[in-house]
């Protein structure tokens, strides 16, 4: 437990102290950094709630060593409000009802804006694909859907 | 002065390297040093407790290993025309991931890797996880392995001590086991490039097929990767997931390629098809486990081969 390193996360430098260097981003967000925005569940990149973004590439940090993303910029959920204004997609989750238990939630929203950064009108199955690592127990994906098409929409305007 | 100091804040034994010589030296001067690619299979081991890092060292910042490029290219038979065709080899780095074997530019030149590449884990996995990773992982289940051993890929392996080439069937020696030593990175991988670039012309593009669960986020039950190489007038598959290591149906390809009009794309005999996929099928030896039963992948493989054949060829 001796590592001693620091992180570019949502533009600032944050310390790292006394880790182990077996600590994945996830665990040195949540449990080091105090961003619990992150979420964690399978810790094996197959449910996507602890997507974030490394230099403006989405990955699950679950998957990534901590300390070898030192000179990396890392973006996380939190990053999207940070006076607590919601972003445009955060936003057409809440409307389209597409947030129920909220768990896989943030990982989405990442994915999502992701998503439409790269392609401003997805196809139904470009939407498909780009959430086909974000696993959702309750809302059977259709509001998510709606949710997505929503800000397509909005920001064609 | 504190902000100097924080800024020299590293970690002492993870070593982000630069340079392929970064990296090399660093591994010669810790023989507990590992590395690290994309981190997909290495942090799912680490995470779950199965594996204990005791010093990395990350390769994913070495630009000289990212990316591909053409060696070697000359015009195919045609001479010197646009529509000659590309025959050379095709250098790619170990960096390259999922993601960039998918962009439209390499997938005009190894069609079959790029239907690999589509099939692995999800959008955030195929952006982190890279052809060197799944080399070193060397899972039967491996998505690129079955087009790599249809294309008799060379493992290209350096090491502070110098570099050297291995036929990817002496590079992976048993299943998750290579033949990779202590000190050794994966720096990429050398093919033959046997894609025609005239866009009119399928034969040769190949294949890439894969059998699970669903379509996104799911290992391998069976898959086959099957290129026409014009080349040297053959047809060349690679089976993954039927057995320890990619397997080769030989007997086959030997059958099968006479039995083929390469100048033009022809309908091939359906009885001939039958026994391609016959053949491709008892070259398999898979076994039951929790994915699938051995009876299940040896007919998926059957099925597969025939599929990707008439594909590539057309039939009655």
């Amino acid at each position: 437990m001796s590592e001693h390193y620091q992180l570019r996360v949502n533009g600032e430098s944050r310390p790292v102290n006394d880790a182990w260097l077996g600590e994945s981003l996830l665990y040195v967000l949540r449990e080091r950094l105090g961003l619990a925005g992150t979420k964690n569940a399978c810790e094996q990149g197959e449910c996507g709630s602890c997507s974030v973004l490394i230099d403006d590439v989405l990955v699950c940090s679950c998957l990534v060593l901590a300390a070898s993303a030192m000179d990396r910029e890392i973006s996380t959920v939190e990053s999207l409000a940070p006076d607590g204004d919601l972003s445009d997609v955060q936003r057409a989750f809440v409307e389209a009802g597409a947030v129920q238990c909220g768990f896989c939630t943030p990982g989405l929203i990442m994915a999502v804006h992701d998503l439409l950064d790269q392609k401003p009108s997805p196809s139904d199955l470009e939407v498909r694909e780009a959430i086909s690592g974000n696993l959702c127990r309750c809302t059977g994906y259709v509001r998510i859907f709606d949710a997505v098409q929503r800000v397509a929409a909005e920001r064609e305007e | 002065m504190l902000a100097e100091l924080a800024g020299a804040l590293r970690a002492m034994n993870v070593k982000v390297a630069r340079t392929l010589d970064e990296a090399c030296e660093r591994l010669a001067e810790n023989p507990e040093a590992e590395v690290l690619a994309g981190g997909t299979d290495f942090m799912v081991e680490v995470n779950y407790r199965h594996r204990s890092p005791k010093a990395v060292v990350a390769i994913s910042a070495v630009r000289e290993i990212a990316g591909w490029r053409l060696e070697n290219e000359s015009g195919g038979a045609g001479g010197m025309g646009a529509d000659a065709g590309r025959y050379g080899t095709l250098w790619i780095g170990a960096n390259m991931t999922y993601t960039e074997m998918a962009t439209p530019a390499f997938e005009g030149l190894l069609p079959s890797l790029t239907q690999a590449a589509r099939t692995v884990g999800s959008p955030q996995i195929r952006n982190a996880g890279t052809i060197g990773g799944n080399l070193g992982t060397a899972s039967p289940a491996g998505d690129t392995l079955p087009v790599l051993a249809a294309l008799d890929a060379e493992v290209l392996l350096r090491s502070a001590d110098g570099s050297r080439e291995l036929a990817l069937s002496d590079f992976i020696t048993g299943p998750k086991q290579t033949a990779l030593q202590q000190g050794e990175i994966i720096t990429g991988v050398r093919v033959p490039l046997v894609a025609p670039t005239d866009a009119s012309n399928d034969i040769g593009r190949g294949e890439f097929l894969k059998v699970g669960t669903r379509n996104a986020m799911v290992i391998s039950v069976a898959g086959l990767a099957l290129i026409a190489r014009h080349d040297i007038q053959r047809v060349c598959v690679g089976l993954g997931s039927v057995a320890a290591v990619p397997v080769r149906p030989t007997e086959a390809e030997e059958w099968i390629s006479p039995r083929l009009d390469w100048q033009q794309r022809s309908l091939l005999d359906p009885v001939d098809v039958e026994t391609f996929g016959e053949m491709v099928a008892q070259a398999a030896s898979p076994i039951d486990d929790h994915r699938s039963t051995a009876v299940y992948r040896r007919h998926a493989v059957g099925v597969m081969a025939k599929r990707a054949l008439v594909r590539t060829f057309g039939s009655n």
